[in-house]
């Protein structure tokens, strides 16, 4: 009988695949602190909203803010530049969709859904090609050109000229009397 | 190839060493009476070159380290942070501390120059080929962690090409979102790799640990590299196999000389650099603060990456770009399976040498492509164009013009052997 070797799974064969086993999840365990501790931190993670007065920004202005880090632009459209705005048909956009925080995930990319009062437009400053911040008044769209690869974005902070695949993000934002918006 | 050891302890103690630690028989093998090919040229100087780099790089480096502080909180004027400020306080203040950063950061420049005549040559003479496959392979992962290395920093004087740098590179990442859908990975990846929503203070901190321990990982490799030369032991301009001793002279003198005289005049170029024209290969916008709400007009890589951004500038649609980008270093490691020719060296290969010498040209057009404007134009042709013809001939070059070439070319007569070629037929000495 010794010598007859059996195909059934052995008390050993179990002991061998338990200890295995446990040995992996206590170095994916330990592996989790080393990758987590990259991101980012509680102090980080805090949130911060900002508040921004209008009243000194003038017609035709784009104005730039710092939040969460990053660029944000509040500029104040002539009339012009917001007609110029509206008569853009939305089949004719690289990027269809509104991407606004405040709006559904699948909002159109209209210039009404780029902005809660027309003459207002707060976008992010953020490329979303590679994350640079675009400069203001260039291109051939009235809005932004980015320098780093050539992006261009329209009045309306949508991507008009690629690399770049999106339009500019609009964040969640809330007009708190008609000179003065919460950003966050 | 190294054949059996010659090494003979001479004395009690290294007859006692040599039974325990063979260190120093290793040594003698590799470094003093290692057989090597009696034709190499001047082009394979450029391993002991490199080597230099990077003893230079180290060395340079843990010191600086002792002056640097890794700190975006903000610096002495507003604007600046604690890092560039103790970036300028070596250029200023501390003793020899402009000559250390100078020789450090220039010292990054004149490592990829030898880095790419060091490809370069592995390309012309075939030294990617059976039975050196694993040796290139490893010299690529080699090419990859120094460019890791020399990325990582640039960022950490925390100036404005340093910021814009480190957020362009880390969002080539963000291109995975339109992939992953919904699930965002790439702005994930993006996040973690900053420890912050956008480039900040925790990523300044942790380039920093990765810059000091990067180095030390490319040491490791390059053992592996020269580990793996010595395997099959040196290529050769002629590329044909070592017969027996006559093609071959001991590594030292002849090869230490050799390599020691041209290492000489690379230092010379080197110091040329250093304190003639120490900014010559920087950017003047990095002596500006890293200010995260503007980014600089023209924004470029250091020259040693122009031809890959040149590469990503010319493609108008992210994913694609960024896959373009990272395909042109990846392929370099499929090179020795996509030669299908039987002849190492390019002396004897009379088509693919013009196509070769057709890549160095696009190589160089594409890194002039990559300095200029995103709109620049040359004599009425947009450079965006050029660099997508450019792109189109670095990759047509390793995946079609290779292992083409190698089937229809007819490649000149080899010589018997290396002695034969060097001393002429009648001078050899009997095989």
């Amino acid at each position: 009988m010794a010598t007859t070797t059996t195909a059934e799974p052995t008390r050993r064969d179990f002991l061998y695949i338990a200890t295995g086993s446990v040995a992996a999840v206590g170095a994916a365990a330990a592996l989790w602190p080393l990758i987590d501790q990259m991101n980012p931190s509680s102090a980080v993670l805090a949130l911060a909203s900002i508040e921004i007065d209008l009243t000194p920004i003038q017609v035709g202005q784009s104005v730039t803010f710092k939040f969460r880090g990053h660029p944000l632009f509040v500029r104040r459209r002539s009339p012009a530049e917001i007609a110029t705005a509206k008569a853009v048909p939305v089949s004719e956009l690289i990027d269809p969709i509104a991407r606004n925080l405040n709006l559904p995930d699948d909002a159109p990319a209209t210039d009404a859904n780029r902005e809660t009062h027309p003459e207002w437009l707060v976008v992010s400053g953020v490329c979303t090609h590679l994350g640079c911040t675009p400069t203001a008044y260039e291109g051939d769209f009235g809005g932004w050109l980015c320098h780093c690869h050539g992006s261009q974005y329209d009045v309306a902070g949508r991507v008009r000229k690629g690399p770049a695949p999106q339009n500019l993000e609009i964040p969640v934002y809330s007009f708190l009397s008609p000179t003065r918006v919460k950003v966050g | 190839m190294s054949g059996p050891s010659t090494y003979v302890p001479e004395t009690g103690f290294t007859r006692w060493l040599d039974q325990r630690l063979p260190i120093l028989r290793f040594s003698h093998d590799t470094m003093l009476t290692f057989p090597t090919p009696r034709n190499l040229n001047f082009w394979y100087a450029f391993g002991a070159i490199l080597t230099f780099c990077l003893g230079v790089q180290i060395v340079t480096g843990i010191v600086l380290a002792m002056h640097f502080d890794p700190s975006a909180t903000v610096g002495a004027v507003p604007g600046s942070s604690a890092a560039f400020d103790s970036v300028e306080s070596i250029m200023r203040d501390v003793n020899y501390g402009w000559l250390l950063r100078y020789v450090h950061a220039n010292g990054a420049s004149m490592f990829f120059l030898a880095v790419y005549v060091h490809m370069f040559r592995g390309l012309y003479y075939g030294s990617y080929k059976a039975p050196r496959e694993i040796l290139w392979i490893l010299g690529v992962i080699i090419y990859l962690l120094m460019v890791m290395t020399a990325f990582m920093g640039y960022v950490l004087p925390w100036g404005q090409m340093s910021f814009w740098a480190a957020t362009v590179i880390t969002n080539l990442f963000s291109s995975l979102d339109q992939v992953t859908g919904g699930l965002k990975v790439g702005s994930h990846i993006a996040t973690w790799l900053w420890g912050d929503f956008a480039v900040g203070g925790p990523t300044l901190n942790r380039f920093f640990s990765l810059h000091y321990l990067l180095p030390f990982i490319i040491a490791a490799v390059v053992g592996l590299h020269i580990w793996a030369l010595h395997v099959p032991g040196n290529n050769n301009p002629l590329g044909i196999d070592v017969k027996g001793p006559q093609d071959t002279v001991p590594f030292h003198p002849y090869y230490t000389a050799k390599d020691a005289f041209y290492v000489g005049l690379f230092a010379i170029l080197f110091a040329v650099l250093v304190f003639f024209a120490p900014d010559f290969v920087g950017n003047p916008d990095n002596y500006i603060p890293a200010n995260p709400l503007v980014t600089p007009a023209d924004i470029v890589p250091e020259w040693y990456l122009l031809p890959f951004y040149a590469m990503l500038r010319s493609i108008p649609q992210k994913l694609i770009g960024v896959l373009v980008l990272g395909g042109a270093i990846v392929t370099l490691a499929f090179i020795p399976w996509l030669d299908t020719s039987k002849v190492r060296s390019n002396r004897f290969r009379p088509l693919m040498k013009q196509f070769f010498w057709l890549f160095v040209l696009d190589c160089l057009v594409l890194g002039y492509c990559g300095s200029q404007g995103v709109d620049a134009a040359v004599v009425g042709i947009p450079l965006v164009w050029v660099a997508r013809l450019g792109t189109a001939y670095y990759y047509g070059f390793f995946w079609v013009l290779m292992p083409l070439i190698g089937l229809i070319e007819t490649p000149r007569p080899l010589p018997d052997s290396i002695a034969k070629s060097v001393l002429g037929a009648a001078h050899a000495p009997a095989e």
